[in-house]
């Protein structure tokens, strides 16, 4: 790993929602900062900047990661998703999304990415989750505004509708 | 998909359409003020605030955080109060209010410096360079303490603590109490806790010097009579200060209003570095210092009668607003003055109302505002009067609520209850949540052994404040003088261009409701339109829109006022566009009609126009509209309803304009062994008049019940007795998760306003108000027990079924739990052994020495002698998540040369402070070499405490584990023997693995 120089900027390259970016951070600038103000990704927001509130949750890798508690520099090389890469298109929205929209699964609207991002790489790794499963994924999550059952039922709906996605394709 | 039970048939309101906001929020694409560009060379602020409670500034010095490289300006209260004058203080009294301490600091977190730089990580490194010299002064945190003789003074203005206290009496309660076969009372105690929007304070704000004038964009709420207040603090007349919100909002639920104190401090920041300056609050910050509810201190008797009627209420309650009493407050106390009898027909009533000030942070609006703790009262005095007389609960309710065909009715203290049929949602409630089952449930949980209860609670839920209620607070001579202040203005905007197509603007400043999406249902069933044919731009900005005092997000005014205001708007344009149809149609102006984007002769459908050319006509040709007709180009209405007249002279106040009703009943088990509270099934029926979107309706029912799930059971502000903040994380202060909020039973009735435009009333505040007393009912009656304290967390109700947790037994080598001091800080108390490889006039020598002590303090620096027996040292200590620097001194005492001497000291730095002394006792061990034995007793108070606060224990155990290991290193070998964690865990894990103890 090289060392770096507290009092320099570094240049810090990844992929993001599967295009290259680049940008300059101090060794101390918070990933969720990064993302935010030098790259211009403003869709991870920052809630609590202590790792409890999960609104910041981007996918580093496949792994769900903390932007406010991860360096930017600790990203350099990394493949990185975020809310703004979840559409399909511009003016379209992913099955989650969608059912989200649907359920009234958000309110503010603040903390929705980072949970966007959760059940999105846990769908992946479980199609076919218990309400039980859901609600204990989203612990690590505060939402304030809709008392979190619509996103649960949001969640589990767009389950069901992937799996048949699945399905059809599998049998296509 | 949501259930839609009001599917009106042809019309928009009343269906759960898909949110026009969503699709932005879900994609990342939302604006909200962090979002938002600023402008190059734009700088960041960031403030230093108080570790201590209470104490004098002595002396600041900001030079070398001026000296930093990055940093444009530093601010101390002197210089922010040489460029304003002090925010208005709610009641009359010669008594400051400024947003930066000045001389004084009343609350851990309040803002002593500021600094502005290029950006927030070097303003933060800034605040680290301040030095500020304190004096403490003794604080004090309870209510009712701080009216005691004696009690530290806040403010000398509010002499014992007490910024307001009057007395009220309606009917002839003297009479009541006199007859009624019983008296019955019951004191209660409101916590501190607050909704913490997930998205923090955040601002931007710029100063032009030519025109002196400031423009603030920032994720203010409202209501927008703290403009006046700001642009008074500020010094320049109104139209000096432009005030602009962004579109989107994370959430406020009322704390948002909170942020002007901060207003003032950006813009004063701006106009000094000359520079627009940005700041986002952060997490600690806003836990400890942006705003929280009050807590209130309440005792309440009931007059009542043999069969359970209540003749009578005798209101005595302590409101607790903080350091400093900032607008609105008292209003929390007042808001609910119309409405102190609830659901209930009781017409003799009095009322003794004080506020007192104390060393917490101050409070200002968080939704229920005054609901949830006037309602804890009044629903478990009800639920008591059940249980003394012998009586069902839900017939005592009954007995009592206001009858059916009784509305609208005047409420003793005021309040005219617009409409409702109590006894119908009640009912509705019971039917539809099962309550025959559910006592069935009580019963066999109860035969099985398990513990379990049925709590209920009954409540009117207020909305559309009358902006005069706060006069309350005022005796009438005094409102005399100050001049009249009531109602509650409400604006609306419609505006057509020039292709016919219609834009909405509100000043509701939205904070996540979805209010573009029900004005544009309610808009298109005017015009005869399509939602999205209709665009609604809800942001703000005090230069340009239409506005008044009342304007912004609270007192669940939305859908009663703003979008009725939006109707009565979208009405006159119809009025007018219909005659100018009418004219092109050759029909009579009553013929026409609005309908799929068309406007149409009702009496021949095929006779139309498309609604854009006739709407566009104004634009095009304003020659041909019709002799007197006004141009369609935009149209503002200001609404605001007669019923909220000012207070009369017997102190009589229509607090609110709509009186929704809420029915709750809940089961709930506890765990006998863990005290956790299982919520079994919760029933919440409602009457919030008529519903415009089921699906916004529900989301705000289910969000109100979360958040007062939260109060009840997990969320506290807590405070040390010494003033010390102790809840500085959302690892301390515990919000409900996906786990902890089941689904409750919700059910609908629908009784329309008389006195709103579409008859809706608010319904976002009701279940904050009705939750919490129906939670701890239950409780109650699971244990039977008459005094139940909020937030029951499950350690809490472990204590009422086990009792308190007896001291850990003599001589167990855990410490025992920390314990508030004399003084109230976190107070850790622990022992150790060490053995060290030298004799005890050796180790003795050490301990004395300079250079040895800087070798063993943990992060020490620069350890200096001042005297034999004083010393001073820099030291950098990681407690949890937060490392710092502190300048420790530490003193000898009690010296016994070579055996024992006690250590004593205290350690200050930006991070928070500390101190302690310990005992140290050496004893040959027979082998040349020295036994060390010390016991040791130390506190922490600060930021360090307000995160820190579970790991305070095993850190100061570790540190101070560190110092005898280190010394007996030093010593030439030998080892500590802390009786810690690490050796404890050690000893687990060896007896895990089959090995024994080490």
């Amino acid at each position: 790993m090289p060392r770096l120089s507290a009092a320099a900027r570094h240049t810090v390259r990844f992929t993001l929602n599967g295009r290259p970016v680049a940008g300059q951070a101090a060794p101390r600038t918070l990933l969720s900062d990064f993302l935010r103000h030098e790259i211009g990704a403003t869709g991870t927001h920052v809630g609590c900047e202590h790792g409890v509130c999960g609104a910041c949750t981007v996918d580093v890798d496949g792994m769900l990661t903390r932007a406010c508690m991860t360096l930017a520099v600790q990203v350099e090389g990394a493949t990185i998703r975020t809310v703004e890469g979840l559409a399909p298109a511009p003016d379209r929205l992913s099955v989650l999304q969608a059912a989200f929209r649907r359920h009234h699964a958000l309110q503010c609207g603040f903390c929705t990415a980072g949970i966007l991002m959760s059940l999105d790489v846990f769908l992946k790794a479980e199609p076919d989750p218990s309400e039980d499963a859901v609600r204990d994924l989203l612990s690590g999550h505060l939402c304030r505004c809709t008392g979190y059952t619509p996103i649960v039922r949001a969640a589990l709906e767009a389950a069901a509708e992937l799996r048949d996605a699945q399905g059809e394709s599998a049998h296509a | 998909m949501l259930d839609t039970p009001h599917d009106k048939a042809g019309g928009w309101v009343g269906r759960a359409i898909e949110r026009v906001e969503d699709a932005a929020l879900l994609t990342g694409g939302g604006r909200y003020l962090d979002d938002l560009g600023v402008k190059p060379g734009t700088l960041h602020m960031a403030i230093l605030r108080a570790p201590h409670a209470h104490a004098d500034i002595l002396s600041i010095d900001t030079t070398a955080a001026k000296a930093l490289p990055g940093v444009a300006a530093v601010l101390t209260g002197a210089d922010v109060a040489g460029l304003t004058t002090s925010l208005v203080v709610g009641v009359k009294a010669p008594v400051e209010c400024w947003p930066m301490a000045v001389d004084r600091v009343r609350f851990v977190g309040e803002p002593v410096a500021l600094v502005v730089a290029e950006d927030r990580y070097v303003a933060e490194d800034a605040l680290d360079l301040i030095d500020v010299a304190y004096e403490m002064r003794p604080a004090v945190v309870d209510p009712l303490a701080a009216m005691d003789e004696g009690a530290p003074l806040l403010h000398d203005g509010f002499p014992r603590n007490i910024a307001s206290d009057r007395s009220f009496r309606y009917g002839d309660p003297e009479t009541a109490f006199a007859e009624a076969a019983h008296r019955i009372a019951i004191s209660v105690r409101y916590p501190r806790n607050s909704c913490t929007p997930i998205e923090t304070y955040g601002l931007v704000a710029e100063y032009d010097p030519h025109e002196d004038a400031y423009d603030v964009l920032a994720n203010f709420q409202g209501p927008f009579s703290i403009h006046a207040v700001i642009s008074r603090a500020l010094k320049v007349p109104g139209n000096r200060l432009r005030l602009r919100t962004p579109r989107d909002s994370g959430g406020s639920f009322g704390i948002k209003q909170g942020i002007f104190p901060y207003i003032v401090l950006g813009a004063v920041a701006a106009r000094v570095s000359g520079r627009p300056v940005k700041w986002i609050e952060d997490r600690l910050e806003h836990l400890m210092a942006s705003v929280s509810a009050t807590n209130r201190a309440t005792t309440l008797t009931a007059a009542v009668t043999a069969d359970g009627r209540i003749t009578a209420l005798d209101w005595d309650q302590v409101e607790d607003c903080g350091a400093h009493l900032r607008a609105p407050e008292p209003a929390t106390l007042y808001r609910m003055h119309g409405n102190l009898t609830g659901a209930y027909d009781i017409r003799n009533l009095t009322v003794r109302n004080r506020v007192v000030v104390t060393n917490k942070c101050p409070t200002g609006l968080n939704r229920g505002f005054g609901g949830p703790q006037v309602y804890l009262a009044l629903e478990r005095l009800v639920q008591r009067i059940a249980v003394e007389l012998g009586l069902d609960p839900l017939e005592v309710i009954r007995r009592n609520l206001v009858p059916a065909d009784a509305f609208p009715y005047r409420t003793a203290s005021g309040a005219l209850l617009d409409s409702g049929d109590y006894q119908k949602t009640l009912e509705a409630g019971l039917q539809a949540g099962d309550l025959a089952e559910l006592l069935a449930r009580r019963e066999t949980a109860r035969a099985e052994g398990r513990i379990y209860g049925i709590g209920y609670a009954a409540v009117v839920e207020p909305s559309v404040s009358n902006m005069g209620y706060i006069a309350t607070v005022l005796t009438p001579a005094e409102r005399h003088k100050a001049g009249p202040k009531n109602g509650a203005q409400a604006t609306a905007t419609i505006a057509i261009d020039p292709v016919g197509s219609v834009t909405v603007h509100v000043a509701s400043v939205p904070q996540g409701q979805g209010h573009r999406t029900v004005l544009s249902q309610v808009v298109a069933d005017v015009l005869g339109l399509k939602p999205s044919d209709i665009r609604v731009n809800a942001e703000m900005d005090t230069a340009k829109d239409a506005w008044s005092i009342a304007s912004g997000n609270y007192a669940s005014r939305f859908a009663a006022a703003v979008a009725g205001a939006a109707k009565l708007a979208a009405d006159r344009i119809a009025t007018r566009l219909a005659r100018v149809a009418a004219a092109q149609l050759n029909v009579p102006t009553e013929d026409v009609m609005f309908s799929g984007g068309k406007i149409a002769a009702r009496s021949n459908p095929a006779n139309a126009v498309p609604f854009s050319r006739v709407a566009a006509l104004s634009h095009w040709s304003p020659a041909q509209l019709p002799e007197g007709v006004a141009p369609t180009i935009r149209e503002t209405v200001f609404w605001t309803p007669p019923e909220l007249t000012a207070a009369d002279e017997g102190d009589h106040i229509n607090s609110s304009l709509c009186h929704g009703f809420i029915f709750d009943f809940c089961g709930i088990e506890i765990d006998r062994d863990t005290g956790a509270i299982r919520i079994d099934r919760y029933v919440t029926a409602h009457d919030c008049g008529t519903i415009l979107h089921p699906g916004m309706v529900d989301g705000q029912i289910r969000g109100g019940f979360a958040h007062a799930l939260g109060a009840a059971l997990l969320e506290e502000y807590a405070y040390g007795a010494d003033g010390s903040f102790l809840t500085g994380t959302f690892a301390d202060y515990l919000v409900p998760t996906a786990m902890e909020v089941p689904e409750p039973v919700i059910v609908h009735t629908e009784t329309p306003s008389p006195f709103t435009p579409l008859g809706a009333k608010g319904v976002g505040e009701g279940n904050c108000m009705s939750t919490p007393a129906c939670l701890a009912n239950a409780v109650a009656d699971a244990l039977g027990i008459s005094d139940v304290r909020l937030p029951l967390a499950p350690s809490a109700v472990a204590e009422l079924i086990h009792g308190a947790e007896p001291p850990a037994p003599a001589g167990a080598r855990a410490a025992p739990a920390p314990a508030p001091s004399g003084k109230g800080e976190r107070l850790m108390r622990g022992e150790g052994k060490a053995r060290i490889a030298a004799a005890p006039e050796a180790v003795w020598a050490m301990l004395l020495d300079p250079d040895t002590l800087a070798a063993i303090i943990p992060g020490a620096h620069d350890v200096r002698k001042v005297s034999d027996t004083k010393f001073t040292a820099d030291v950098t200590l990681g407690i949890g998540p937060v490392k710092g620097r502190y300048k420790a001194q530490v003193t000898l005492s009690d010296l016994d040369p070579p055996k024992a001497v006690t250590l004593s000291g205290k350690v200050d730095g930006n991070l928070g402070f500390g101190g302690g002394s310990g005992r140290i006792t050496l004893n040959p061990d027979g082998a040349g070499g020295t036994e060390l034995s010390y016991t040791y007793e130390a506190f922490v108070g600060g930021k360090v405490a307000s995160v820190g606060g579970r790991l305070l224990d095993g850190a100061a155990k570790v540190i101070i584990g560190q110092f005898f290991a280190a010394l007996a290193r030093k010593a030439g070998g030998g080892a500590a023997e802390d009786g810690g964690l690490v050796s404890r865990l050690l000893a687990r894990l060896s007896s895990l693995l089959g090995r024994g103890a080490p």
